[in-house]
Protein backbone atom coordinates (compact mmCIF):
# COMPACT_ATOMS: atom_id res chain seq x y z
CA UNK A 1 0.00 0.00 0.00
CA UNK A 2 1.69 3.11 -1.20
CA UNK A 3 -0.33 5.37 1.09
CA UNK A 4 1.27 3.70 4.05
CA UNK A 5 4.71 4.17 2.67
CA UNK A 6 4.08 7.81 1.91
CA UNK A 7 2.58 8.54 5.31
CA UNK A 8 5.16 6.45 7.09
CA UNK A 9 8.10 8.56 6.02
CA UNK A 10 9.05 11.81 7.62
CA UNK A 11 7.67 14.80 5.77
CA UNK A 12 9.77 15.86 2.83
CA UNK A 13 11.96 18.88 3.17
CA UNK A 14 12.68 18.23 6.82
CA UNK A 15 16.41 18.28 7.44
CA UNK A 16 16.71 15.31 9.83
CA UNK A 17 13.92 12.71 9.62
CA UNK A 18 12.09 12.42 12.92
CA UNK A 19 11.87 9.01 14.56
CA UNK A 20 8.41 7.43 14.42
CA UNK A 21 8.29 6.93 18.16
CA UNK A 22 10.47 8.81 20.58
CA UNK A 23 10.19 8.22 24.32
CA UNK A 24 12.36 10.59 26.32
CA UNK A 25 13.00 9.88 29.99
CA UNK A 26 9.42 8.92 30.76
CA UNK A 27 8.67 8.25 34.42
CA UNK A 28 5.26 7.03 35.57
CA UNK A 29 4.06 6.24 39.09
CA UNK A 30 0.81 4.54 40.05
CA UNK A 31 0.43 5.86 43.56
CA UNK A 32 3.61 4.70 45.27
CA UNK A 33 4.43 2.10 42.64
CA UNK A 34 7.02 3.02 40.05
CA UNK A 35 5.93 1.68 36.66
CA UNK A 36 8.40 3.42 34.37
CA UNK A 37 11.68 4.87 35.52
CA UNK A 38 13.08 7.39 33.09
CA UNK A 39 12.51 5.10 30.13
CA UNK A 40 13.94 6.25 26.82
CA UNK A 41 13.45 4.68 23.43
CA UNK A 42 13.64 5.81 19.85
CA UNK A 43 12.16 3.86 17.00
CA UNK A 44 12.61 4.64 13.31
CA UNK A 45 9.98 4.36 10.61
CA UNK A 46 9.06 1.00 9.12
CA UNK A 47 10.74 -0.96 11.89
CA UNK A 48 9.31 -3.76 13.98
CA UNK A 49 10.41 -3.66 17.59
CA UNK A 50 9.76 -6.32 20.21
CA UNK A 51 9.23 -5.15 23.76
CA UNK A 52 10.34 -7.79 26.24
CA UNK A 53 9.80 -7.74 29.95
CA UNK A 54 8.17 -9.52 32.83
CA UNK A 55 4.60 -8.94 33.90
CA UNK A 56 4.59 -5.64 35.71
CA UNK A 57 7.77 -4.45 34.01
CA UNK A 58 5.91 -1.47 32.57
CA UNK A 59 5.13 -2.70 29.04
CA UNK A 60 1.47 -1.73 29.18
CA UNK A 61 2.32 1.54 30.85
CA UNK A 62 4.77 2.34 28.08
CA UNK A 63 2.01 1.68 25.52
CA UNK A 64 -0.35 3.94 27.42
CA UNK A 65 2.28 6.66 27.55
CA UNK A 66 2.89 6.37 23.81
CA UNK A 67 -0.85 6.67 23.17
CA UNK A 68 -1.03 9.59 25.57
CA UNK A 69 -3.48 7.81 27.87
CA UNK A 70 -1.41 8.64 30.91
CA UNK A 71 0.56 11.78 31.60
CA UNK A 72 4.11 10.92 32.62
CA UNK A 73 5.42 12.41 35.86
CA UNK A 74 8.53 13.30 33.91
CA UNK A 75 9.74 13.07 30.33
CA UNK A 76 7.78 13.19 27.10
CA UNK A 77 6.69 11.16 24.11
CA UNK A 78 6.90 12.33 20.52
CA UNK A 79 5.23 10.65 17.58
CA UNK A 80 6.79 11.73 14.27
CA UNK A 81 8.28 14.60 16.20
CA UNK A 82 4.96 15.87 17.55
CA UNK A 83 2.93 15.21 20.72
CA UNK A 84 0.84 12.01 20.56
CA UNK A 85 -2.42 14.00 20.45
CA UNK A 86 -1.62 15.10 16.90
CA UNK A 87 -0.98 11.54 15.70
CA UNK A 88 -4.17 10.37 17.42
CA UNK A 89 -6.25 13.03 15.69
CA UNK A 90 -4.76 12.00 12.35
CA UNK A 91 -5.59 8.37 13.00
CA UNK A 92 -1.93 7.48 12.92
CA UNK A 93 -1.88 5.24 15.99
CA UNK A 94 -3.43 1.80 15.83
CA UNK A 95 -3.81 -0.45 18.85
CA UNK A 96 -4.31 -4.20 19.12
CA UNK A 97 -5.46 -5.00 22.67
CA UNK A 98 -4.53 -8.00 24.79
CA UNK A 99 -7.06 -10.79 24.53
CA UNK A 100 -8.06 -10.54 28.17
CA UNK A 101 -8.91 -6.86 27.74
CA UNK A 102 -11.59 -7.61 25.16
CA UNK A 103 -15.19 -8.64 25.86
CA UNK A 104 -15.46 -11.43 23.29
CA UNK A 105 -19.17 -11.84 23.96
CA UNK A 106 -19.82 -8.30 22.75
CA UNK A 107 -22.51 -8.39 20.05
CA UNK A 108 -20.45 -7.01 17.17
CA UNK A 109 -19.44 -8.64 13.91
CA UNK A 110 -15.87 -8.75 12.65
CA UNK A 111 -16.88 -6.14 10.07
CA UNK A 112 -18.29 -3.86 12.80
CA UNK A 113 -15.03 -4.03 14.72
CA UNK A 114 -12.90 -3.25 11.68
CA UNK A 115 -15.25 -0.36 10.82
CA UNK A 116 -14.37 1.17 14.19
CA UNK A 117 -10.98 1.91 12.69
CA UNK A 118 -12.71 4.43 10.43
CA UNK A 119 -14.55 6.40 13.12
CA UNK A 120 -11.87 9.05 13.38
CA UNK A 121 -12.45 9.99 9.73
CA UNK A 122 -16.23 9.96 9.85
CA UNK A 123 -18.78 12.62 10.65
CA UNK A 124 -20.80 13.29 13.80
CA UNK A 125 -22.84 10.08 13.66
CA UNK A 126 -20.03 7.93 12.13
CA UNK A 127 -22.23 6.94 9.25
CA UNK A 128 -20.02 4.81 6.99
CA UNK A 129 -19.41 6.10 3.46
CA UNK A 130 -18.66 4.04 0.39
CA UNK A 131 -14.97 4.70 0.91
CA UNK A 132 -15.24 3.45 4.50
CA UNK A 133 -16.90 0.23 3.39
CA UNK A 134 -14.27 -0.24 0.71
CA UNK A 135 -11.46 0.31 3.22
CA UNK A 136 -12.97 -2.24 5.61
CA UNK A 137 -13.39 -4.72 2.80
CA UNK A 138 -9.82 -4.24 1.68
CA UNK A 139 -8.46 -4.56 5.22
CA UNK A 140 -10.37 -7.79 5.80
CA UNK A 141 -9.05 -9.09 2.51
CA UNK A 142 -5.52 -8.23 3.52
CA UNK A 143 -5.72 -10.25 6.74
CA UNK A 144 -7.63 -13.04 4.96
CA UNK A 145 -10.77 -12.76 7.05
CA UNK A 146 -13.23 -11.73 4.33
CA UNK A 147 -15.25 -14.91 4.63
CA UNK A 148 -15.70 -14.33 8.39
CA UNK A 149 -16.76 -10.67 8.10
CA UNK A 150 -20.27 -11.39 9.32
CA UNK A 151 -19.25 -13.52 12.30
CA UNK A 152 -19.61 -12.37 15.86
CA UNK A 153 -16.14 -11.34 16.98
CA UNK A 154 -15.88 -14.02 19.66
CA UNK A 155 -16.58 -16.80 17.15
CA UNK A 156 -13.08 -16.52 15.67
CA UNK A 157 -10.01 -18.53 16.61
CA UNK A 158 -7.28 -16.89 18.68
CA UNK A 159 -5.17 -15.96 15.67
CA UNK A 160 -8.16 -14.73 13.65
CA UNK A 161 -9.18 -12.46 16.51
CA UNK A 162 -5.75 -10.83 16.42
CA UNK A 163 -5.91 -10.44 12.66
CA UNK A 164 -9.33 -8.79 12.98
CA UNK A 165 -7.79 -6.12 15.20
CA UNK A 166 -4.82 -5.75 12.86
CA UNK A 167 -7.39 -5.21 10.10
CA UNK A 168 -8.88 -2.43 12.20
CA UNK A 169 -5.44 -0.74 12.25
CA UNK A 170 -5.15 -1.18 8.48
CA UNK A 171 -8.63 0.25 7.83
CA UNK A 172 -7.68 3.13 10.08
CA UNK A 173 -4.58 3.79 7.98
CA UNK A 174 -2.40 3.67 11.09
CA UNK A 175 1.30 4.11 10.46
CA UNK A 176 2.18 3.24 14.03
CA UNK A 177 0.84 0.02 15.45
CA UNK A 178 1.02 -1.09 19.05
CA UNK A 179 0.33 -4.77 19.68
CA UNK A 180 -0.10 -6.02 23.22
CA UNK A 181 0.81 -9.72 23.54
CA UNK A 182 -0.37 -10.65 20.03
CA UNK A 183 0.79 -14.25 20.32
CA UNK A 184 -0.91 -15.19 23.58
CA UNK A 185 -3.40 -17.99 22.87
CA UNK A 186 -2.39 -18.18 19.21
CA UNK A 187 -1.31 -21.45 17.61
CA UNK A 188 1.94 -21.82 15.67
CA UNK A 189 0.37 -21.58 12.23
CA UNK A 190 -1.55 -18.42 13.05
CA UNK A 191 1.58 -17.03 14.61
CA UNK A 192 3.41 -17.51 11.32
CA UNK A 193 0.53 -15.86 9.43
CA UNK A 194 0.51 -12.88 11.77
CA UNK A 195 4.29 -12.60 11.55
CA UNK A 196 4.14 -12.52 7.77
CA UNK A 197 1.33 -9.95 7.84
CA UNK A 198 3.25 -7.65 10.17
CA UNK A 199 6.40 -7.95 8.05
CA UNK A 200 4.36 -6.90 5.02
CA UNK A 201 2.92 -3.93 6.89
CA UNK A 202 6.39 -2.87 7.97
CA UNK A 203 7.56 -3.15 4.37
CA UNK A 204 4.73 -0.73 3.53
CA UNK A 205 6.12 1.76 6.02
CA UNK A 206 4.33 0.91 9.27
CA UNK A 207 6.23 1.20 12.50
CA UNK A 208 5.25 -1.64 14.80
CA UNK A 209 5.85 -2.06 18.51
CA UNK A 210 4.99 -5.45 19.98
CA UNK A 211 4.98 -6.43 23.61
CA UNK A 212 5.50 -10.13 24.01
CA UNK A 213 6.54 -12.97 26.25
CA UNK A 214 7.13 -15.07 23.22
CA UNK A 215 10.90 -14.91 22.94
CA UNK A 216 11.35 -17.53 20.25
CA UNK A 217 9.15 -15.62 17.78
CA UNK A 218 11.21 -12.48 18.05
CA UNK A 219 14.17 -13.06 15.70
CA UNK A 220 11.85 -13.83 12.77
CA UNK A 221 9.46 -11.02 13.52
CA UNK A 222 11.47 -8.11 14.78
CA UNK A 223 14.17 -5.82 13.45
CA UNK A 224 15.07 -4.80 16.94
CA UNK A 225 14.22 -5.67 20.51
CA UNK A 226 13.95 -3.76 23.76
CA UNK A 227 14.43 -5.19 27.24
CA UNK A 228 12.22 -3.40 29.71
CA UNK A 229 12.35 -3.52 33.48
CA UNK A 230 10.86 -0.15 34.41
CA UNK A 231 13.88 1.24 32.58
CA UNK A 232 14.98 0.38 29.08
CA UNK A 233 17.80 -2.03 29.94
CA UNK A 234 18.81 -2.73 26.42
CA UNK A 235 17.85 -1.89 22.85
CA UNK A 236 19.39 -3.61 19.88
CA UNK A 237 19.24 -6.42 17.36
CA UNK A 238 17.04 -9.30 18.58
CA UNK A 239 19.76 -11.93 18.63
CA UNK A 240 21.95 -9.69 20.74
CA UNK A 241 19.19 -8.69 23.14
CA UNK A 242 18.10 -12.32 23.42
CA UNK A 243 21.48 -13.45 24.73
CA UNK A 244 20.80 -15.39 27.93
CA UNK A 245 22.87 -13.09 30.10
CA UNK A 246 20.85 -10.10 28.85
CA UNK A 247 17.53 -11.80 29.44
CA UNK A 248 18.65 -12.74 32.91
CA UNK A 249 18.95 -9.00 33.56
CA UNK A 250 15.34 -8.36 32.67
CA UNK A 251 13.83 -11.46 34.17
CA UNK A 252 16.11 -11.74 37.15
CA UNK A 253 16.79 -15.41 36.55
CA UNK A 254 18.15 -17.70 33.92
CA UNK A 255 15.00 -18.07 31.79
CA UNK A 256 16.80 -19.78 28.99
CA UNK A 257 17.88 -22.56 31.24
CA UNK A 258 21.06 -23.34 29.40
CA UNK A 259 21.50 -26.80 30.84
CA UNK A 260 18.30 -27.78 29.05
CA UNK A 261 16.37 -28.92 32.11
CA UNK A 262 13.01 -27.30 32.79
CA UNK A 263 10.71 -25.14 30.75
CA UNK A 264 10.61 -22.96 27.67
CA UNK A 265 14.19 -22.83 26.45
CA UNK A 266 14.69 -20.69 23.39
CA UNK A 267 17.21 -22.99 21.71
CA UNK A 268 14.61 -25.73 21.56
CA UNK A 269 11.98 -23.37 20.18
CA UNK A 270 14.08 -21.62 17.64
CA UNK A 271 14.62 -24.57 15.41
CA UNK A 272 11.00 -25.19 14.34
CA UNK A 273 10.44 -21.48 13.78
CA UNK A 274 13.56 -21.40 11.66
CA UNK A 275 12.14 -24.24 9.61
CA UNK A 276 8.98 -22.27 8.87
CA UNK A 277 11.16 -19.39 7.79
CA UNK A 278 13.04 -21.53 5.31
CA UNK A 279 9.80 -22.75 3.80
CA UNK A 280 8.84 -19.18 3.14
CA UNK A 281 12.22 -18.70 1.51
CA UNK A 282 13.30 -15.74 3.58
CA UNK B 1 -65.94 -10.32 26.26
CA UNK B 2 -63.91 -10.69 23.11
CA UNK B 3 -60.30 -9.57 22.75
CA UNK B 4 -61.11 -6.29 21.01
CA UNK B 5 -63.42 -5.16 23.78
CA UNK B 6 -60.85 -6.32 26.31
CA UNK B 7 -58.23 -4.14 24.67
CA UNK B 8 -60.48 -1.17 23.92
CA UNK B 9 -62.26 -0.83 27.25
CA UNK B 10 -59.41 0.78 29.23
CA UNK B 11 -58.80 3.21 26.38
CA UNK B 12 -62.17 4.77 27.15
CA UNK B 13 -60.49 6.48 30.11
CA UNK B 14 -58.23 9.43 29.38
CA UNK B 15 -55.97 8.56 32.32
CA UNK B 16 -55.42 5.10 30.89
CA UNK B 17 -54.48 6.50 27.50
CA UNK B 18 -52.03 8.89 29.13
CA UNK B 19 -50.62 6.03 31.22
CA UNK B 20 -50.07 3.86 28.17
CA UNK B 21 -48.46 6.62 26.11
CA UNK B 22 -46.16 7.66 28.96
CA UNK B 23 -45.10 4.11 29.74
CA UNK B 24 -44.43 3.23 26.14
CA UNK B 25 -42.30 6.36 25.75
CA UNK B 26 -40.33 5.73 28.92
CA UNK B 27 -39.98 2.05 28.08
CA UNK B 28 -38.49 2.79 24.67
CA UNK B 29 -35.92 5.33 25.91
CA UNK B 30 -34.89 3.22 28.91
CA UNK B 31 -34.62 0.12 26.75
CA UNK B 32 -32.32 1.80 24.22
CA UNK B 33 -30.05 3.05 27.00
CA UNK B 34 -30.12 -0.33 28.71
CA UNK B 35 -28.37 -1.94 25.73
CA UNK B 36 -25.17 -0.07 26.61
CA UNK B 37 -25.57 -0.37 30.36
CA UNK B 38 -25.71 -4.17 30.32
CA UNK B 39 -22.75 -4.45 27.94
CA UNK B 40 -20.50 -2.05 29.86
CA UNK B 41 -21.51 -3.64 33.14
CA UNK B 42 -23.06 -0.48 34.47
CA UNK B 43 -26.24 -2.01 35.84
CA UNK B 44 -25.27 -1.11 39.38
CA UNK B 45 -24.43 2.38 38.19
CA UNK B 46 -27.91 2.60 36.67
CA UNK B 47 -29.37 1.54 39.98
CA UNK B 48 -27.27 4.12 41.80
CA UNK B 49 -27.98 7.06 39.55
CA UNK B 50 -31.70 6.37 39.34
CA UNK B 51 -31.96 6.34 43.14
CA UNK B 52 -29.55 9.19 43.74
CA UNK B 53 -31.60 11.64 41.68
CA UNK B 54 -34.38 11.60 44.30
CA UNK B 55 -33.14 14.51 46.45
CA UNK B 56 -32.58 16.51 43.28
CA UNK B 57 -36.13 15.94 42.14
CA UNK B 58 -37.52 16.85 45.57
CA UNK B 59 -35.44 20.03 45.76
CA UNK B 60 -36.50 20.95 42.24
CA UNK B 61 -40.11 20.47 43.33
CA UNK B 62 -39.58 22.71 46.38
CA UNK B 63 -38.02 25.58 44.42
CA UNK B 64 -40.24 25.06 41.40
CA UNK B 65 -37.44 24.16 38.98
CA UNK B 66 -37.72 21.44 36.31
CA UNK B 67 -37.30 17.96 37.77
CA UNK B 68 -34.74 17.10 35.12
CA UNK B 69 -32.41 19.85 36.26
CA UNK B 70 -32.43 18.68 39.87
CA UNK B 71 -31.98 15.09 38.74
CA UNK B 72 -29.01 15.93 36.52
CA UNK B 73 -27.28 17.85 39.30
CA UNK B 74 -27.67 14.99 41.75
CA UNK B 75 -26.69 12.36 39.23
CA UNK B 76 -23.49 14.33 38.75
CA UNK B 77 -22.98 14.61 42.51
CA UNK B 78 -23.54 10.87 42.91
CA UNK B 79 -21.09 9.89 40.17
CA UNK B 80 -18.47 12.31 41.49
CA UNK B 81 -18.85 11.06 45.06
CA UNK B 82 -18.60 7.43 43.92
CA UNK B 83 -15.42 8.24 42.00
CA UNK B 84 -13.91 10.13 44.92
CA UNK B 85 -14.69 7.44 47.51
CA UNK B 86 -13.35 4.70 45.24
CA UNK B 87 -10.15 6.39 44.21
CA UNK B 88 -9.18 8.00 47.52
CA UNK B 89 -9.89 5.15 49.92
CA UNK B 90 -9.48 1.39 49.97
CA UNK B 91 -13.24 0.93 49.55
CA UNK B 92 -14.04 -0.94 46.33
CA UNK B 93 -16.33 0.41 43.63
CA UNK B 94 -19.45 -1.63 44.41
CA UNK B 95 -19.27 -0.63 48.05
CA UNK B 96 -18.69 3.01 47.08
CA UNK B 97 -21.75 2.88 44.82
CA UNK B 98 -23.84 1.31 47.58
CA UNK B 99 -22.82 3.87 50.16
CA UNK B 100 -23.35 6.90 47.96
CA UNK B 101 -26.68 6.02 46.39
CA UNK B 102 -28.40 4.78 49.54
CA UNK B 103 -27.28 7.88 51.41
CA UNK B 104 -28.56 10.18 48.69
CA UNK B 105 -31.78 8.20 48.41
CA UNK B 106 -32.26 8.50 52.17
CA UNK B 107 -31.63 12.24 51.90
CA UNK B 108 -34.41 12.37 49.34
CA UNK B 109 -36.78 10.49 51.66
CA UNK B 110 -35.94 12.88 54.50
CA UNK B 111 -36.59 15.86 52.24
CA UNK B 112 -39.93 14.39 51.24
CA UNK B 113 -40.89 13.86 54.87
CA UNK B 114 -40.31 17.53 55.72
CA UNK B 115 -41.93 18.89 52.58
CA UNK B 116 -45.64 19.66 52.67
CA UNK B 117 -47.81 18.09 49.99
CA UNK B 118 -46.39 14.64 50.56
CA UNK B 119 -48.77 12.80 48.27
CA UNK B 120 -47.22 14.19 45.11
CA UNK B 121 -43.69 13.31 46.10
CA UNK B 122 -44.43 9.80 47.24
CA UNK B 123 -45.42 9.17 43.67
CA UNK B 124 -41.82 9.75 42.68
CA UNK B 125 -40.80 6.76 44.74
CA UNK B 126 -43.37 4.27 43.56
CA UNK B 127 -44.54 5.93 40.38
CA UNK B 128 -48.04 7.07 39.61
CA UNK B 129 -48.84 5.84 36.19
CA UNK B 130 -52.55 6.28 36.45
CA UNK B 131 -52.18 9.85 37.73
CA UNK B 132 -50.08 11.15 34.84
CA UNK B 133 -51.21 14.69 33.99
CA UNK B 134 -50.84 16.41 30.63
CA UNK B 135 -47.83 18.50 31.81
CA UNK B 136 -46.20 15.31 33.14
CA UNK B 137 -46.76 13.69 29.80
CA UNK B 138 -45.23 16.65 27.98
CA UNK B 139 -42.18 16.56 30.24
CA UNK B 140 -41.70 12.85 29.63
CA UNK B 141 -42.16 13.42 25.91
CA UNK B 142 -39.62 16.25 25.66
CA UNK B 143 -36.96 14.60 27.83
CA UNK B 144 -37.57 11.23 26.26
CA UNK B 145 -37.23 12.53 22.72
CA UNK B 146 -34.05 14.45 23.59
CA UNK B 147 -32.43 11.43 25.28
CA UNK B 148 -33.55 9.09 22.52
CA UNK B 149 -32.25 11.35 19.75
CA UNK B 150 -28.83 11.76 21.37
CA UNK B 151 -28.54 8.03 22.02
CA UNK B 152 -29.39 7.14 18.44
CA UNK B 153 -27.23 9.82 16.84
CA UNK B 154 -24.20 8.94 18.96
CA UNK B 155 -24.87 5.20 19.07
CA UNK B 156 -21.71 4.22 17.21
CA UNK B 157 -19.46 6.26 19.50
CA UNK B 158 -21.19 4.90 22.60
CA UNK B 159 -20.78 1.35 21.33
CA UNK B 160 -17.10 1.97 20.65
CA UNK B 161 -16.80 3.34 24.19
CA UNK B 162 -18.48 0.23 25.57
CA UNK B 163 -16.41 -2.17 23.50
CA UNK B 164 -12.93 -0.64 23.40
CA UNK B 165 -12.34 2.72 25.14
CA UNK B 166 -8.59 2.40 24.49
CA UNK B 167 -9.18 2.41 20.75
CA UNK B 168 -11.53 5.36 21.16
CA UNK B 169 -8.66 7.21 22.81
CA UNK B 170 -6.14 6.06 20.20
CA UNK B 171 -8.17 7.58 17.36
CA UNK B 172 -8.51 10.91 19.12
CA UNK B 173 -11.94 10.54 20.74
CA UNK B 174 -12.37 11.16 24.44
CA UNK B 175 -13.54 8.09 26.39
CA UNK B 176 -14.03 10.34 29.41
CA UNK B 177 -16.43 12.57 27.51
CA UNK B 178 -18.32 9.62 26.07
CA UNK B 179 -18.66 8.11 29.55
CA UNK B 180 -19.91 11.42 30.88
CA UNK B 181 -22.40 11.67 28.03
CA UNK B 182 -23.75 8.23 28.86
CA UNK B 183 -24.06 9.10 32.56
CA UNK B 184 -25.85 12.35 31.72
CA UNK B 185 -28.28 10.47 29.53
CA UNK B 186 -28.74 7.97 32.34
CA UNK B 187 -29.78 10.80 34.66
CA UNK B 188 -32.13 12.24 32.05
CA UNK B 189 -33.67 8.86 31.37
CA UNK B 190 -34.12 8.19 35.07
CA UNK B 191 -36.32 11.28 35.25
CA UNK B 192 -38.34 10.04 32.30
CA UNK B 193 -38.94 6.70 33.99
CA UNK B 194 -39.59 8.12 37.46
CA UNK B 195 -43.02 9.13 36.35
CA UNK B 196 -44.02 5.67 35.32
CA UNK B 197 -42.57 3.11 37.70
CA UNK B 198 -40.96 5.34 40.31
CA UNK B 199 -37.42 5.60 41.60
CA UNK B 200 -37.34 2.14 43.13
CA UNK B 201 -38.20 0.26 39.97
CA UNK B 202 -36.55 2.50 37.34
CA UNK B 203 -33.53 0.27 37.38
CA UNK B 204 -35.65 -2.60 36.06
CA UNK B 205 -36.53 -0.58 32.96
CA UNK B 206 -32.83 0.29 32.62
CA UNK B 207 -31.52 -3.28 32.75
CA UNK B 208 -34.08 -5.92 31.84
CA UNK B 209 -34.77 -4.89 28.22
CA UNK B 210 -31.09 -4.74 27.29
CA UNK B 211 -30.38 -8.05 29.01
CA UNK B 212 -33.36 -9.67 27.25
CA UNK B 213 -32.24 -8.42 23.84
CA UNK B 214 -28.65 -9.50 24.53
CA UNK B 215 -29.86 -13.08 24.91
CA UNK B 216 -31.66 -12.90 21.58
CA UNK B 217 -29.04 -11.59 19.16
CA UNK B 218 -25.34 -11.32 18.33
CA UNK B 219 -25.73 -7.91 16.67
CA UNK B 220 -25.74 -4.69 18.61
CA UNK B 221 -27.79 -2.94 15.93
CA UNK B 222 -30.51 -5.56 16.41
CA UNK B 223 -30.36 -5.20 20.18
CA UNK B 224 -31.24 -1.53 19.66
CA UNK B 225 -34.45 -2.62 17.94
CA UNK B 226 -35.39 -5.68 19.99
CA UNK B 227 -34.94 -4.05 23.40
CA UNK B 228 -37.33 -1.10 22.89
CA UNK B 229 -39.92 -3.17 21.05
CA UNK B 230 -39.99 -5.87 23.74
CA UNK B 231 -39.91 -3.30 26.50
CA UNK B 232 -42.76 -1.22 25.08
CA UNK B 233 -44.87 -4.33 24.50
CA UNK B 234 -44.21 -5.58 28.06
CA UNK B 235 -45.01 -2.19 29.52
CA UNK B 236 -48.31 -1.83 27.71
CA UNK B 237 -49.23 -5.43 28.56
CA UNK B 238 -48.31 -4.71 32.16
CA UNK B 239 -50.73 -1.80 32.27
CA UNK B 240 -53.54 -3.94 30.91
CA UNK B 241 -52.77 -6.61 33.50
CA UNK B 242 -52.83 -4.04 36.25
CA UNK B 243 -56.16 -2.68 34.95
CA UNK B 244 -57.89 -6.03 34.92
CA UNK B 245 -56.19 -7.55 37.97
CA UNK B 246 -56.48 -4.29 39.88
CA UNK B 247 -52.81 -4.31 40.91
CA UNK B 248 -50.10 -1.61 41.22
CA UNK B 249 -49.43 -0.48 37.66
CA UNK B 250 -45.69 0.36 37.87
CA UNK B 251 -44.92 -2.90 39.62
CA UNK B 252 -47.02 -4.83 37.10
CA UNK B 253 -45.00 -3.31 34.23
CA UNK B 254 -41.75 -4.46 35.82
CA UNK B 255 -43.16 -7.87 36.63
CA UNK B 256 -44.14 -8.37 32.99
CA UNK B 257 -40.65 -7.38 31.87
CA UNK B 258 -39.18 -9.84 34.35
CA UNK B 259 -41.47 -12.62 33.15
CA UNK B 260 -40.51 -12.04 29.52
CA UNK B 261 -36.84 -12.07 30.46
CA UNK B 262 -37.38 -15.42 32.20
CA UNK B 263 -39.02 -16.83 29.06
CA UNK B 264 -36.17 -15.61 26.87
CA UNK B 265 -33.60 -16.88 29.35
CA UNK B 266 -35.12 -20.33 29.06
CA UNK B 267 -36.14 -20.49 25.42
CA UNK B 268 -33.84 -18.20 23.43
CA UNK B 269 -32.62 -20.26 20.46
CA UNK B 270 -29.08 -18.83 20.79
CA UNK B 271 -28.51 -18.51 24.50
CA UNK B 272 -31.54 -20.00 26.23
CA UNK B 273 -31.13 -22.79 28.75
CA UNK B 274 -33.78 -24.97 27.12
CA UNK B 275 -33.83 -23.28 23.72
CA UNK B 276 -30.28 -24.28 22.85
CA UNK B 277 -31.01 -27.89 23.80
CA UNK B 278 -34.15 -27.95 21.68
CA UNK B 279 -32.21 -26.52 18.74
CA UNK B 280 -29.54 -29.18 19.19
CA UNK B 281 -32.14 -31.94 19.31
CA UNK B 282 -33.78 -30.57 16.15
CA UNK B 283 -30.44 -30.55 14.36
CA UNK B 284 -29.74 -34.12 15.46
CA UNK B 285 -33.14 -35.22 14.23
CA UNK B 286 -32.60 -33.49 10.89
CA UNK B 287 -29.19 -35.12 10.59
CA UNK B 288 -30.70 -38.53 11.37
CA UNK B 289 -33.37 -38.03 8.74
CA UNK B 290 -30.79 -36.95 6.19
CA UNK B 291 -28.95 -40.23 6.72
Amino acid sequence: MSTHAARGQAPLGQSAPQPAIQVEGVTVHYGEVLALDSASLSLDHARICGLIGMNGSGKSTLFKAIMGMIKPDAGRVLINGAPPAKARKEGGIGYVPQSEDVDWQFPLSVRDVVMMGRYGRQGFTRRPSKADRAAVHEALDRVELSEFAGRQIGQLSGGQKKRAFVARCIAQGATIMLLDEPFAGVDKRSEATITRLLRELAADGCTILISTHDLHALPQLCDEAVLLMHKVLMHGAPDVVLQPENLAMAFGLDVLNRDGAGHGDSAGHRQPVQAIDNERGI
Amino acid sequence: MDLITLLMEPLGYDFMVRAIVTTALAAVVCAVLSCWLVLIGWSLMGDAVSHAVLPGVVLAYIVGAPFALGALVFALIAVTLIGVVRSTSRVKEDAAIGIVFTSLFALGLVLISVTPSQTDLNHIIFGNLLGVSIPDLIQVLVLGVVAFAILILKRRDLTLYAFDPTHAHAIGLSPKRLGALLLGLLALTSVVALQTVGVVLVVAMLIIPGATAYLLTDRFSRMLVIAPVVSAACSIAGIYFSYYLDTASGAMVVLTQGAVFALVYLFSPRQGLIGTRLAKARRRKAAALAV
